[in-house]
């Protein structure tokens, strides 16, 4: 079998595990599982704004998977993914609110990715200094540096950067139209936003497959020891790549503020850093997969905003369905892991 | 206990490793099992002991057949398997780690198992301090109490792969008496080397693998240009031809260098080393041969004094320093600390070279051919056999190096590539700079060295040029005499 077939075969014992793990638990509270799947598929899928509107979760997704691939690659567990996203989201908006009457709104949107950009992969950094200078594991660092991230964007809300008259957890207030990022009749989804995406994978696919740099990152991630007497630091990749990694994180928090949210709200990551986390495991830490899983994940977001409306279900069967997704995925990868070593291996 | 393998089979993919081995072994002997790396020997003995599942063939013990599908059945059965390295836990005493790992009958009456230990001990004349820590102990020592915990589970069949590597002649000549005493009760040994001088000390009858088949075998006394015969392809070669050249410009100073590590440290060491030596660190494995490497390759930093690099202090130089001027450094561990594991043959050789794709295939092509591993470029680098390995690792060093500190560069290879290897270093790389290597085997120090540099305790205690050497003195600096 090849192993494309392979791949596929998997995906789709994959999804019979989570489709009938997930009928059983809605036949369990009385809910048709027909009926459910059925919004889930109209939610996302049902028309172009739906869609455009799945595809407004699913740029952030995969910026934020692709990006923890470069740390995965280097053998790092950026867990601090959701701060960089956040910070980066905070950066867009300090450059946003300078730009309100520059007359140059291009130029203001431009520099504030730049500057998400620059906040994301400044905040990785930081857990990567602590990695390598502090001795802090990479995944207490990040974890610690979220919820740093998370107060600071509360206290910008209520502080600094509230709203005039009463500050409140609806955030801070609405950026003028020439400060979004600029769409076309009809789409909730900027096309810029979405050409970005792309041009973003096809580059981290030639940097990751086909470039030195990917092949010394890899290098470092499978034997650190090893690669100094290549000549590498690692310390230099590890750093690189959480870089790396966050700017990708702090670009998906920019666009969360430029093409969605339009000011800063508490909830600016929208969790899409741990789902990032999940999409990548799914992936079986591969590029090819990710825009894939990642829209699959946006459409069950998106599809189960229709739930509690249609059905009086709670939206977070969504979350249940993707959870189950990477169990599963880990255990058809394990049992294929442990079926290719052969018995008493 | 009489052991019988019948037409053993093993694959690894499409590598048909074990091609139908056929071994008899008479209870209360020695048998050896000799042969070239890679001719699956170590395979076989994994077989034996349930470590790798075999894929046809099979085994008897008494004439009974059995399974020995896993390591815990195997041992059960009686077979027990003394590893090249200790498989022990440091951090407990010696006693505790005799106490461990029996689960057929647990005991933990501490006394009753320190008589037991003593009284083993004692039957083999080692002597061991129950109480002592592991890490305060020598391979060697290690290896003794490995030995008694497998007597002490009442092992009937003992295997032992390459004993003497890193033991002392003292340790070595003791193992010896043990395993003859061990037979004498009626216990059968396997033991795997390619160590020709131990197999013949030793064993009562000797099996020969080579490539996967027996292509022989003999009993005591040996014929060894017969078994040499058997082992290899083509008669090994004479003696290398050394011509001393006169000692060029300084490479690598040490000036009262003092460092901390490996057990031992490194105290007071000063020495120049020159172009054109081939220079040999002999010393008890872990007498402070790999720190003085390290330091010399600016992986480590001393505490005090100072190196320099052709005069460069290296002070706040890193490794990639030591590259940039023409250094190599290459590790005993390959496949922790050498050798990237995922990693193709190719990918190895993209990683060393700076070159695309396309060019360290064609590189990799080359030194497959030219260094005789048995792999594809494809070939994942934790595939190859520990020879094979060794020799990747040699074939990736660039031909305009320098200083080439090497830390036992031959461990795991058989004469015969060991002999070529060595003859591939100095041709390419003695005119234009140094050799300097530690190694295990004092014989293949005395062989290949110009200059022999003795460990002991993490000091230099002799600084010898080859004229100079006598053999006796050397092994007696080693044990400290």
């Amino acid at each position: 079998m090849s192993r494309i077939n392979r791949y596929l075969a998997d995906t789709l014992l994959i999804l019979v595990i989570v489709v009938v793990f997930t009928s059983l638990l809605l036949l369990l509270v009385g809910a048709s599982p027909h009926e459910a799947f059925g919004h889930l598929i109209s939610g996302s899928f049902g028309s172009w704004s739906k869609f455009s509107r799945v595809l407004n979760v699913w740029i952030p997704l995969t910026l934020c998977s692709i990006g923890l691939l470069y740390a995965f690659r280097a053998g790092l567990w950026n867990i601090g993914v959701e701060g960089q996203v956040v910070l980066g989201a905070i950066g867009t908006v300090g450059v946003l609110r300078l730009g309100i009457d520059s007359g140059y709104p291009m130029v203001t949107l431009f520099l504030a990715m730049l500057a998400a950009a620059a906040l994301g992969g400044g905040w990785a950094l930081v857990a990567g200094w602590l990695k390598i200078r502090g001795g802090v594991h990479e995944i207490f660092a990040g974890l610690g540096l979220n919820f740093v991230a998370m107060g600071i964007v509360l206290w910008l809300i209520f502080g600094p950067w509230k709203r005039p008259g009463i500050a409140s957890m609806s955030g801070t207030e609405v950026f003028p139209r020439e400060l979004w990022f600029p769409t076309l009749e009809g789409w909730r989804v900027s096309p810029y936003a979405i050409g970005i995406a792309i041009l973003l994978i096809l580059a981290t696919s030639w940097i990751l497959n086909h470039s030195r740099f990917g092949l010394n990152l890899k290098a470092v991630g499978h034997n650190p020891r090893a690669v100094v007497l290549f000549g590498l630091s690692p310390q230099r990749y590890l750093l690189i790549a959480i870089i790396i990694s966050g700017a990708l994180a702090g670009l998906a928090g920019g666009l969360q503020v430029s093409g969605i949210y339009h000011r800063l709200i508490p909830a600016i990551s929208s969790g899409y850093g741990y789902l990032g986390l999940l999409v990548v495991m799914l992936a079986n830490f591969r590029l090819l997969p990710i825009p894939f899983i990642a829209l699959f994940f946006a459409a069950l977001n998106v599809g189960s905003i229709q739930l509690p409306m249609m059905m009086q279900l709670d939206s977070s069967l969504s979350g249940v369905i993707q959870g189950a997704c990477v169990l599963s995925a880990l255990l058809v990868f394990g049992i294929r892991h442990l079926r290719s070593r052969g018995p008493g291996n | 206990m009489q052991v019988e393998l019948r037409q053993i089979h093993k694959r690894f993919g499409t590598n048909h490793a074990l091609k139908g081995i056929d071994l008899s072994v008479q209870a209360g002997t020695i048998h050896g099992l000799v042969g070239e790396n890679g001719a699956g020997k170590s395979t076989l003995m994994k077989i034996l002991t349930g470590y790798l599942t075999r894929t046809e063939g099979r085994i008897f013990l008494d004439g009974g057949e059995v399974d020995n599908a896993d390591p815990a059945s195997a041992a059960r059965n009686g077979i027990g398997m003394l590893y090249q390295e200790p498989q022990d836990f440091p951090p407990l005493t010696v006693l505790e780690n005799f106490m461990v790992g029996r689960d057929t009958e647990p005991d933990p009456d501490r006394n009753r198992q320190r008589r037991r230990l003593l009284e083993l001990a004692d039957q083999v004349h080692f002597s061991l301090d129950p109480d002592q820590k592991l890490d305060k102990l020598t391979v060697g020592e290690r290896q003794q109490l490995e030995l008694l915990r497998l007597l002490g589970r009442g092992v009937q069949v003992l295997i032992l792969d390459e004993p003497t590597t890193g033991i002392s002649d003292r340790q070595k000549a003791r193992l010896f008496e043990a395993l003859r005493q061990i037979r004498d009760q009626g216990r059968t040994i396997l033991l795997v080397s390619h160590k020709l001088e131990d197999v013949v000390a030793l064993c009562d009858r000797v099996t020969v693998l080579r490539h996967g088949r027996v292509t022989g075998a003999e009993d005591a006394p040996f014929n060894v240009p017969g078994l040499l015969a058997m082992m290899f392809d083509a008669p090994p070669a004479n003696d290398t031809h050394r011509q001393s050249l006169p000692a060029g410009e300084v490479l690598l100073s040490f000036e009262q260098v003092t460092a901390e590590g490996e057990r031992t440290g490194l105290q007071d060491c000063s020495l120049d080393i020159n172009q054109g030596e081939v220079v040999g660190l002999a010393g008890l494995s872990g007498s402070g041969q790999g720190l003085f490497l390290r330091l010399a390759a600016a992986l480590l930093k001393p505490a005090t004094g100072r190196i320099q690099l052709r005069g460069v202090p290296m002070d706040l130089k890193d490794h990639r320093f030591f590259k940039g001027t023409g250094g190599v450094f290459l590790p005993a561990d390959r496949l922790e600390e050498g050798l990237i594991p995922g990693f193709t043959i190719q990918d190895h050789f993209a990683l060393a070279s700076n070159s695309n794709m396309a060019a360290a295939r064609v590189s990799a092509t080359e030194a497959i051919v030219r260094f005789r591993i048995r792999g594809e470029p494809d070939t994942p680098v934790e595939s190859l056999s520990g020879g094979n390995q060794q020799r990747l690792l040699l074939s990736l060093i660039r031909l305009e190096s320098s200083l080439i500190l090497l830390e036992n560069p031959t461990r795991g290879l058989d004469v015969e590539s060991a002999r070529w290897i060595w003859e591939n270093l100095r041709r390419q790389f003695i005119r234009r700079g140094a050799i300097v290597f530690s190694s295990a085997e004092l014989d293949e120090i005395l062989e290949v060295a110009d200059r022999v540099l003795v460990f002991y305790d993490g000091n230099i205690v002799r600084d010898l040029h080859i004229n100079e050497l006598d053999y006796q003195d050397v092994a007696a600096a080693m044990t400290g005499r």
